[in-house]
């Protein structure tokens, strides 16, 4: 029997045992590490306002990426004709939708998990709100340059506008791209206003901060806040309202992203469960970027080394962990639905998936988006990694690209008439449009972080308010109070 | 008050099962797949050349394609007969719903299904709607010809740019030169009077031309054969196109 040496434990060890523990508290949450509400936010205003050239370098070829890579390949294009990109007959929509549908994905996530979380009131989401609900504003941009860039004459997209003209046309509201176009358009504008509510304390904040051209700028964009009671008070409510509004908004707008594959006579497309799968890809791919973002600013930016932390990665971690699982089951039902169906076309199609030349992406894609998340977000040391969680976010980001590559171009090659089954594909100049809009998105986030305020950081002094620790006994107990 | 003239509607509006207007019946035992209608309709319909290139790509603009499949493995080979398949003018045509513009239209008139160059945006849904992947996409200016090669355009049908689709039209200039004629003298078009060039051009007379709704045309009769059958049709497109089955070719016949 082995015998134990350890001292025993006195009293003085155990106080040391409590204060040690009160302190982890502290270090380890940013509510319960509170600052002077004047030291935050001089902190916010000087991570806004401190520029290395670094940042300067990398947005100049960021600029230059987009200026000929997205801009200039698409002008091209549009002078030269869609036979520059990869479509064929019957491949006829092709990475174009695929980008649409990634970025649209992206872009719905962001306002999604910062509206979850505030209805459901976790405390850890108010130093990231704002990064995710920049996020949808910017990758709902892309998502549009993407649409324009699929359409033949991009330069008629306007009669897909229903407004009263003189050219005696009106859109056919009988089609899901309508939908899909009046949907995108409303969560734009809805998310843009949610985007913009919690922001005005903070640009009020920075009016009372800055000078120059700054300082006029955020006057007008600030409406006059003061920060009376009357205000306070309508911008909560407006922020309930929008917050518990946008998360149905968010569902059906990606929906209706999924019924302009679901509605179509085609097998592989014509799938009722399309819905649902839609939204959780989104999700998925949605929630990655916002812990990729994330990490990038906390690495990246000044001051943000103390708003986000470990407890965020964690968090975040966990979330992609959750929803990875519901992507699982709806991509089993999905796939058990078509192949239980048992009709002949929809049979070719998904050995064409799984066993055609495209076959390894269909693999890649289960791999990243279930084997990855599933083998390294169990472990809570490897979800407060941040390197790992980045590569898990970026190796989900592929596989839900993955997912759109399967169900756009590679199942267009099969359809109904066997004669003109396709195997072959080639992306053309997608390539070069997608890079340039993924450099644009991030050269918008850039330019946005300089004058935006990315912590939202009312959010997080009320946060800190609300939160201290009590002591029964000799243990800390976090406690937090109701302050709506 | 006179009345107003009635404004086509986006889809078909008649009761499944009713016989639509023109239709065609090809003899799928007539077809000797040499491709005259292919080159037949190419001509008349402006149909451009796309290139070597292009066309091994899959970018070939045809209206009307005669299909073969091989059956089997080798030497135990089977071909199916020759079908040539354009547009199928269904009557409930999937690819009318979902044009956000209004391109693809059904004509009252003549019963077909319109494709309105002017205000297609090319979208291409309606390309991926169609079961029978009848339509074609203009990916490039594929009709800019050198100069003496562009006078052998058929004035009677536009050229069509980059960045639309279009498809068979069942040759309608030619549906409205015999009907223009036919009012002019006061009475109906005459069954056979009117051809499109595929049927014109076919020297096995495998494709058949008419009306559907007179029960005494030739198409009429062709498409009630017991021959008779129709592309995809228990997906419920109403198509006015009939195929006359045909026996197997043998061995690689």
């Amino acid at each position: 029997m082995a015998i134990s040496a350890s001292a025993l434990p006195h009293a003085h060890a155990e106080e040391h045992h409590a204060h040690d523990h009160e302190a982890e508290l502290r270090r380890e949450h940013l509510m319960l590490d509170p600052k002077p509400r004047g030291e935050l936010n001089a902190m916010v205003m000087e991570s806004m306002t401190s520029t290395s050239w670094k940042f300067w370098v990398v947005a100049g070829i960021l600029a230059v990426i987009v200026a000929v890579a997205l801009f200039g390949a698409w002008g091209y294009m549009i002078s030269e004709g869609l036979y520059l990109s990869g479509k064929n007959r019957p491949g006829y929509w092709s990475l174009f939708l695929v980008h649409t549908v990634f970025w649209v994905g992206i872009s719905h996530a962001g306002t999604f998990v910062s509206a979850l979380l505030r209805v459901f009131k976790v405390e850890f989401r108010r130093p990231f709100t704002r990064a995710a609900e920049l996020m949808t504003t910017f990758a709902l941009a892309q998502a549009g340059i993407q649409i324009f860039a699929h359409m033949g004459r991009v330069w008629l997209a306007y009669w897909m506008f229903p407004i009263p003209n003189q050219r005696q046309l009106w859109v056919n509201f009988q089609s899901p791209l309508m939908w899909d176009f009046l949907a995108i358009n409303t969560y734009l504008l809805a998310s843009t206003m949610y985007l913009f509510l919690p922001l005005i304390p903070d640009l009020a904040m920075a009016r009372d901060r800055s000078t120059g051209w700054r300082k006029s700028v955020y006057r007008i964009l600030a409406l006059g806040f003061r920060g009376t009671e009357a205000e306070w008070t309508h911008l909560r409510i407006a922020l309930n309202i929008f917050a518990f509004a946008i998360l149905p908004v968010m569902f059906s707008v990606h929906t209706i992203v999924s019924w302009d594959f679901a509605v179509a006579m085609r097998p592989g497309w014509s799938s009722t469960i399309f819905g649902p799968y839609f939204v959780i890809g989104a999700l998925q791919s949605g929630v990655a970027a916002v812990g990729m973002v994330v990490i990038v600013i906390r690495y990246t930016m000044k001051h943000m080394d103390y708003f986000i932390r470990k407890e965020h990665f964690d968090a975040i971690g966990k979330l992609m962990l959750v929803i990875s699982m519901g992507w699982a089951y709806f991509f089993f039902n999905d796939y058990m639905i078509q192949w239980y169906g048992g009709d002949s076309f929809t049979d070719a199609l998904l050995h064409f998936h799984e066993a055609g030349p495209g076959g390894w992406i269909w693999f890649m894609m289960l791999i990243t988006n279930v084997a990855i998340p599933w083998l390294v977000l169990w472990n809570k040391a490897w979800r407060r990694n941040p390197v790992l969680l980045f590569s898990v976010g970026l190796l989900i980001n592929v596989g839900m690209w993955a997912e759109r590559y399967i169900i756009v171009p590679v199942s267009l090659q099969i359809n109904r008439m066997p004669f003109l089954w396709g195997q072959d594909f080639r992306p053309g100049i997608e390539v070069p449009i997608f890079i340039g809009t993924v450099a644009f998105f991030v050269l918008l986030y850039m330019l946005a972080s300089r004058f935006l305020p990315l912590v939202p950081v009312w959010e997080v002094q009320e946060g800190q308010m609300a939160h201290s620790i009590r002591r029964y006994g000799k243990e800390p107990v976090v406690s937090v109070a109701e302050l709506e | 008050m006179a009345s107003l003239p009635k404004i086509p509607e986006y889809k078909a509006e008649w009761a499944e099962g009713e016989a639509g207007r023109w239709g065609i019946a090809i003899d799928m035992d007539l077809c000797t797949g040499c491709q005259a209608c292919v080159a037949a309709c190419s001509m008349e319909n402006n149909v451009p050349f796309v290139g070597e290139h292009d066309a091994g790509y899959g970018r070939q603009m045809a209206w009307i394609r005669v299909e073969r499949l091989w059956e089997g493995e080798y030497p135990e080979v089977k071909a199916t007969p020759f079908q040539p398949v354009m547009c199928q003018q269904c009557g409930a045509a999937p690819c009318e719903a979902v044009c956000p513009v209004f391109a693809t239209v059904h004509s009252q008139a003549e019963q077909i299904n319109l494709q309105v160059y002017n205000r297609c945006v090319g979208t291409r849904y309606c390309a991926n709607n169609c079961p029978y992947v009848a339509r074609v996409f203009n990916w490039a200016d594929y009709s800019n010809y050198p100069e003496p090669l562009a006078n052998q355009f058929n004035p009677d049908v536009t050229v069509r740019r980059r960045g639309v689709m279009e498809k068979c039209t069942f040759c309608i200039q030619r549906i409205h030169k015999a009907t223009d004629q036919a009012k002019a003298e006061g009475r109906e078009v005459r069954d056979g009077e009117v051809q499109p060039a595929c049927a014109q051009a076919c020297p096995a007379d495998a494709i058949v031309f008419g009306r559907l709704d007179d029960p005494e045309s030739k198409v009429s009769k062709l498409s009630k054969d017991k021959r008779a059958i129709k592309l995809l049709e228990d997906l419920g497109t109403q198509p006015r196109v009939t195929y006359l089955k045909g026996g197997y070719h043998g061995n690689l016949g």
